[in-house]
């Protein structure tokens, strides 16, 4: 693409490399608009042509950017042949490598290799799902004794890291014929039987689980990988009944036709929501639906249209503010906080201000600490604001429908990496009355043995870990907490009274993250059911990192194989 | 791509929306066949405000036919000139202040809005009832039966004759200094006296300070801490009113310090690019708490700051009611034909201190108060109008101050018997509905308040 197209600008003026792809986008849609200015603006021409260009920026990012960030993505090793067949996997695996870290004590080592081994053998074949693709990979890594230690002497050298301490017994073994209330009593007779060994800390495994089961997502060009496909594959599996796909963009689109054309008090307000489609073409098509006074492109300032709205909302609108990103509204916490979230309680209830903040939050792929952080907690911790996170396309249709028609304030914290990504919806759900309740979290899978608590994207990852887990018979529980305020305490309580262990995962920064409250919550109110410390697993707790290789060890990941180059960050 | 889109976007975005703004004016003769076909009915009238620019619109500039003379740059035809000159900082001679009375209350010209007899006594009635108030709850405060007063000593008039020119449908988003605009609006003296005392029959349940009054009925928002959050609020809400197709405008008032916050700046953009019908109201009083106007900003005051975002703007002496009254009801009515914004700027010196928390005594000379205070007394000039016009005598005057002093001691002596609000407003109105957390925390409260009921305070009502 561009071959025929002049690098210019339009004052002859050259446009740099990195503004191409976006500028010509943007020439070719004017384009077309003015050739169709009769058709509807979301008629399939520019989609097409939008496909075309994001196929375009892939190819370029990946010779300008990607090429060299993953070769320069493998941290230091001793060999330089290793390197070299390290970035190899990178570009045979698609982007992806899924590796297990081996944090045991020595004695086993031996033993993960063995069974790693045995379960890498005969899949080979990259063309796989990225699980299989995984385990191939394990294979590689484990066949090269040297790389194995190296991991290990990474993991010294972090006196942090070996911080994996969910342990789960081994149900490998005897234990398996034994039912849940067996198991347990044989786990606490080991236990006690354990001498001189704190009773929480009871290593019966090979393998680390959770704390270690994380993804690598090497490829910035795709960060959609083939490895949640994987993970939509499994959801697909539970929700076999449903017929219908949907991607997250289109749920939320369509939550916010279905909702504007239902009350003509709700109109949207932000940047490039308009004419552009919206940032993330989440808007897309409202613009010709419900004209300018209800789709408001406005000024570049955050706590200009975000007080803007909140004056509507006091007077009866109900608007829908959309951030760029959630960083972005750091300039207008004043207006969330201070005038959204206390004036109810300040006017005594004669001001409501039904508002809804929405857009994506928390790490995207390759836009440094400023566009990566998540707020979840942040807004979480302040009354008076009710916080969502959906994951799938079902949570993303009735959060949002549930948000605009709540009357309070509400954060609807979205994710730009799962915007693309298309789960099953039920009929149920693509109704236009459907809206889920605020407040009530979601088993997204039933689980005995542990329950992992999670929200937006980490769900998936969760569900990934818990299918990875399942096939070494440990059944975990995942929790998609659908609402950070309020949380529903009663249903992790719940689980966690009958799983016994809690691990938290989280984007966000550990201290004094949702991780936290969660545990706080838990030790409050189910202490006496813990079997285990509770773990939280966490960003690190450092701004995020541009470069890809440090980016990817920053947020939580699954790693399939072992991985003995990484130092990786759990917190 | 995916990489840089955010950084982009902004910039593109930027780009594409100072086009639109600078081609509005350009394309709007043009857009009004367009947008009509496209909009409900209410707003036919308003449709060019609503019309959206279109992409190609802001492309023509790529065309420019080669004309030397000028530039036809987005947003409209821009001249070419061969002087190397700036434009001035200072203006050679400062913005002029409207005003009707001079400073003994003569009329000095009568391009004035006539006010009705009845409401003109009315307005010198709450201005001084106004007056009264200050000076007894300011005194409350010294006493420590309440923690917090704030007066708005000199600018009675702005208060009192601003409210008197808007319709009860107006909308007021107030800063502080504006109890006068609810008094107007017929906020009665125990509601305010309630209000500072904090008891259950206050508005706002006990909640907030002293003087953060706000009421549903009269349309007048809470009062906010934060300040200068309301004049973007107001935009907003002036957003709808437009969207509503009302026959009404919002107005907002703030200080002059308060137009050094972001918010200023956005909301008057804002206003003008949304074109909707909103007042921006700024009582300029020389000082923000101890920074004086000259700390503040090195502009001609707030007024040349409309022309900046293509808004219209007026200076008018704030001491004087009638150039108040007039101004405000020119304002309302462009806000609300055209459905645009305006700017008014009021000179009016703070007599008092900025609050009970302060002592203006410290950073400014005593005789420069007292000397507002005589000299340029609004309340003063304004009667003397009024016997001129023969509509107030001296046995009025004596009448009226003793019967306001003694409806506020009486006002204050009832609120405070009243009993504070109960315990279980401490839960309510955090949300529409009462979350479960919430209950869980007040069922807990009340059963600790049961296990100590001897250290529970007696005047909080369970």
């Amino acid at each position: 693409m561009g071959c025929g197209v002049s690098r210019l600008d339009a004052n002859g003026m050259a446009i740099p490399a990195r503004l191409r792809p976006i500028f010509l986008q943007r020439l070719e849609e004017i384009k077309l608009r003015r050739q169709n200015r009769h058709l509807n603006a979301g008629s399939t021409p520019s989609k097409k042509e939008l496909l075309l260009h994001a196929m375009d920026d892939d190819d370029n990012a990946s010779h300008h950017q990607h090429s060299p960030r993953a070769s320069k993505s493998v941290p230091s090793t001793p060999k330089k042949g290793d390197k070299m067949s390290k970035t190899e996997i990178y570009g045979k695996e698609n982007g992806i490598v899924a590796n297990i870290i081996n944090n045991n004590n020595n004695k086993d080592d031996d033993v993960v290799a063995k069974e790693s081994n045995s379960i890498g053998k005969g899949k080979n074949d990259p063309k796989e799902s990225a699980i299989e693709g995984a385990k191939a990979n394990m294979k590689d890594e484990d066949d090269d004794g040297n790389e194995r230690m190296i991991g290990h002497e990474d993991d010294d050298a972090f006196p942090g890291s070996p911080s994996f301490r969910v342990y789960f017994k081994d149900i490998n073994g005897e234990d398996d014929h034994i039912d849940d209330n067996g198991k347990r009593d044989a786990f606490k007779d080991a236990v006690s039987s354990d001498d001189g060994i704190s009773p929480m800390v009871v290593i019966r495994r090979e393998e680390d689980m959770l704390g270690i089961v994380r993804q690598r997502v090497a490829c910035k060009a795709n960060p959609v990988s083939s490895l949640e496909q994987g993970i939509r594959l499994i959801a697909s599996r539970a929700f076999s009944s449903s017929a219908k796909e949907m991607t997250v963009r289109d749920a939320l689109n369509s939550a916010l036709d279905e909702e504007m054309s239902a009350d003509p008090k709700v109109f949207i307000m932000g940047e490039e929501v308009g004419e552009y489609q919206g940032a993330y073409k989440i808007t897309k098509g409202l613009l010709d639906k419900y004209g300018p006074e209800r789709v408001v492109d406005t000024p570049i300032t955050e706590a200009g249209f975000t007080g803007i709205g909140v004056g509507a909302a006091y007077y009866g609108l109900r608007p829908v503010i959309e951030f760029m990103t959630f960083n972005f509204s750091m300039q207008a916490i004043d207006h969330i906080i201070n005038s959204a979230a206390k004036s109810n309680y300040m006017s005594a209830g004669q001001i409501s201000v039904p508002i809804v903040f929405r857009g994506p939050n928390g790490a995207a792929a390759g836009v440094g600490a400023q566009h990566s952080q998540c707020y979840a907690a942040w807004y979480g911790a302040c009354p008076g604001l009710k916080v969502l996170a959906p994951y799938s396309s079902e949570d993303a249709r009735g959060l949002l429908k549930a948000a605009i028609r709540d009357p309070d304030p509400v954060v609807f914290l979205e994710n730009e990496l799962l915007y693309g990504e298309s789960f099953p919806v039920s009929a149920e759900a693509l109704d236009s009355s459907f809206s889920l309740p605020i407040g009530k979290a979601k088993i997204e899978r039933e689980g005995r043995d542990v329950t992992i608590t999670a929200f937006s994207k980490m769900v998936g990852y969760a569900l990934q870990a818990a299918e990875i887990l399942a096939k070494e018979g440990i059944s975990a529980e995942v929790i998609n907490l659908r609402s950070i305020r309020p949380l529903d305490r009663s249903t992790i309580n719940a689980s966690v009274r009958k799983t016994n262990r809690l691990v938290t995962l989280e984007e966000g920064f550990p201290q004094h993250g949702v991780g936290a409250e969660i545990c706080a919550s838990v030790v409050e109110e189910s202490f006496e059911y813990l079997d285990a410390p509770v773990e939280r697993i966490a960003g690190a707790d450092v701004p995020m990192p541009y470069a890809a290789n440090l980016e990817r060890l920053a947020v939580p990941q699954v790693l399939i194989s072992s991985c003995p180059y990484i130092n990786y960050f759990v917190f | 791509m995916a990489l840089y889109l955010p950084f982009l976007r902004r910039r593109i975005g930027f780009l594409g929306m100072m086009n639109s703004t600078l081609s509005n004016f350009k394309t709007s003769v043009l857009s009004e066949k367009n947008s009509i076909t496209t909009l409900s009915d209410f707003c036919n009238s308003f449709s060019r405000r609503f019309y959206s620019n279109k992409a190609d619109k802001q492309f023509d500039f790529i065309h420019n036919g080669g004309d030397s003379k000028e530039l036809n740059f987005p947003g409209g035809i821009v001249k070419f000139t061969s002087e190397l000159k700036f434009l001035a900082d200072v203006p050679e001679e400062r913005i002029h202040c409207y005003r009707v009375l001079d400073d003994s209350g003569q009329l000095i010209s009568n391009n004035f809005v006539q006010v009705d007899k009845e409401i003109a006594v009315k307005m010198y009635k709450d201005m001084v009832m106004l007056q009264t108030m200050d000076t007894i709850f300011y005194e409350a405060q010294r006493q420590g039966r309440i923690s917090f007063y704030l007066t708005a000593n000199g600018e009675e008039a702005i208060n009192i004759a601003s409210a008197a020119a808007l319709s009860m449908d107006d909308l007021v988003f107030p800063q502080y200094r504006e109890a006068g605009v609810l008094l107007w609006r017929g906020f009665t003296l125990q509601e305010f006296a309630n209000q500072c005392f904090g008891n259950k029959d206050d508005n706002g349940k006990g909640r907030q300070m002293p003087i953060h009054y706000g009421s549903n009925k009269h349309n007048y928002f809470t009062v906010a801490s934060t300040v200068a959050t309301q004049i973007s609020h107001a935009v907003g809400a002036a957003y709808s009113l437009k969207m509503d197709g009302r026959d009404a405008c919002t107005i907002t008032y703030f200080g002059d310090g308060g137009t050094s916050t972001g918010d200023f700046h956005a909301a008057l953009n804002f206003a003008a690019v949304m074109e909707v019908p909103v007042i921006f109201f700024c009582r300029n009083n020389g000082w923000a708490i101890s920074t004086p106007v000259s700390d503040q900003f090195r502009s001609d005051g707030i007024v040349v700051r409309g022309k900046a975002y293509g808004i219209r703007s007026i200076r008018v002496d704030g001491n004087d009611a009638l150039a108040v009254f007039s101004a405000v009801c020119m304002a309302r009515t462009i806000a609300i034909r055209e459905s645009k914004p305006v700017l008014i700027e009021a000179l009016a010196y703070r007599a008092g201190h900025h609050s009970t928390s302060d002592d203006s005594s410290k950073y400014r000379p005593i005789e420069e108060i007292e000397w507002w205070r005589e000299a340029q007394n609004p309340v003063t000039r304004f009667r003397e109008w009024l016997r001129g016009e023969g509509l107030w005598t001296t046995q009025a005057e004596t009448e009226l101050r003793d019967s306001a002093r003694k409806e506020v001691l009486h006002a204050i002596q009832v609120a405070e018997k009243v009993e504070k609000p109960t315990v279980k407003e401490i839960f309510t109105d955090v949300y529409d509905v009462l979350p479960s957390n919430l209950r869980d925390q007040e069922k807990s409260l009340r059963e600790t308040i049961e296990r100590h009921s001897q250290d529970y305070p007696i005047d909080v009502p369970l």
